[in-house]
């Protein structure tokens, strides 16, 4: 039985090699497109198969479904203006100076080297810091460790990942405005079968998924992750039209999951406790309500992220797609 | 007796796949490669969950799986006809003009 294993383990893990180099060597971005979500579906079985579900389950909903989305929209968006240089028959552009290319070789390596030594040089079979979560996991508040650590023990890294997110939507409305595409025209009856069957039940998927983090795989990322996936099929759907007036309301669901995080943080603090050391009877309540928060934010930003412009009538603008 | 037939039935699944992807490489056009897809997925998936469904432990699991198989079901017939009728469109389209 584990001979078989081992043998799938080998296959996917020279899999996910081979599909990485030829997401790489490929000529057609649309082909890259594809080979990179092939790419981040085997990383997610990998995930699995190294006993890690949170992981899969976020690479699998942001690092491969929404990752994959942002880019063939990106690729229409060049190709609708006609700057996708690298279309095949296109190629033959400037060639990469040779110094460049070696230069980035020669980077390459190091980072590879660097990483060698560091994964060479780490002690061999000793426990990280399972033991002194599993001993902390009664004052986290919740029963899954990757939330406990994610949420609690390490809650400042998530609102930074949270920042991040945010600036990404602060940097794409400043850059790109305007009305956006027009409408797509109806998918016709057999997809709006499917949107009425399916949509509702992925936002109960994306709500169940942010509930269950407490106690087993899953959380505000993944969640939030499902949800854009709806906001997604709307924006693509013309069921949803950003709209000017929209801004405001967007703007405030954009913060919202920062703001909350960042407060409670800070409210918790004071009386001997530090900034998100949560009280420990509290500490359920305070997760679950800063995940929910968080959860919308992630979804609505994403959504955005995708639409990728700030939504404003400009007078004249031939600059939004044809 | 139930791993027997549960194995039969995944390996009866796989076999679809393997019948779905030299469908595609092989079939001379989208319409046909389509064809081939989406009956090979939907009826191989569904086999094999129907054999993992023998093996799983509990109802909740069942339940589950058939939820995967039913939405996988959907959405492959869906995306396949979404395929086909931008394709169709995209030709005839280029006709026109």
């Amino acid at each position: 039985m584990s001979d078989a294993l081992l043998l799938f383990d080998l296959l996917l893990a020279l899999a996910v090699v081979a599909i990485a180099a030829a997401a790489l060597l490929v000529r057609d971005a649309f082909a890259m497109i594809v080979l990179f979500v092939v790419f981040g579906l085997l990383s997610a079985l990998a995930w699995v198969r190294l006993a890690a579900p949170d992981v899969a389950l976020a690479e699998a909903a942001i690092g491969t479904g929404l990752t994959g989305a942002l880019l063939l929209k990106t690729l229409h968006h060049l190709r609708a203006r006609g700057m996708a240089g690298w279309q095949p028959g296109a190629v033959a552009q400037r060639p990469v100076p040779r110094a460049v290319a070696w230069l980035n070789a020669g980077l390459a390596l190091a980072v590879m080297a660097g990483l060698g030594v560091a994964i060479l040089g780490s002690p061999l079979r000793v426990t990280g810091l399972e033991i002194a979560v599993a001993e902390a996991m009664p004052l986290s508040g919740v029963e899954n460790p990757v939330t406990a650590v994610l949420l609690n023990f390490r809650a400042y890294d998530t609102l930074m990942e949270v920042v991040v997110l945010l600036s990404a939507v602060i940097v794409v409305w400043q850059i790109e405005r305007g009305a956006g595409p027009a409408p797509a025209p109806s998918l016709g009856p057999v997809w709006q079968g499917f949107a009425r069957l399916t949509l509702p039940a992925a936002a109960l998927v994306g709500v169940y998924v942010l509930w269950a983090g407490a106690e087993a795989p899953g959380g505000a990322f993944q969640g939030g992750a499902m949800l854009a996936a709806i906001g997604l099929m709307m924006l693509l759907t013309g069921l949803y039209r950003p709209h000017p007036d929209h801004r405001g309301l967007a703007r405030l669901l954009f913060v919202l999951g920062t703001v909350a995080f960042a407060a409670t943080a800070l409210l918790v603090a004071g009386g001997g406790r530090a900034s998100f050391e949560y009280p420990p009877s509290y500490a359920k309540t305070l997760i679950l309500l800063i995940e929910a928060l968080v959860t919308i934010s992630i979804a609505v930003t994403l959504t955005a992220l995708f639409h990728g412009r700030e939504p404003v009538a400009l007078k004249g603008d031939l600059r939004h797609d044809p | 007796m139930t791993a027997i037939i549960s194995m039969v039935l995944i390996g009866a699944g796989t076999l679809f796949f393997l019948a779905g992807t030299i469908g595609l490489l092989r079939f001379p056009d989208l319409h046909c490669q389509l064809h081939a897809l989406t009956k090979a997925d939907g009826l191989g998936l569904t086999l094999i969950g129907l054999g993992a469904a023998l093996l799983a432990g509990s109802a909740g699991d069942v339940a589950r799986i058939a939820l995967i198989c039913a939405f996988a079901a959907l959405s492959g017939a869906t995306c396949g006809h979404l395929i086909a009728r931008h394709a169709r469109r995209g030709n005839s389209e280029a006709r026109d003009v």
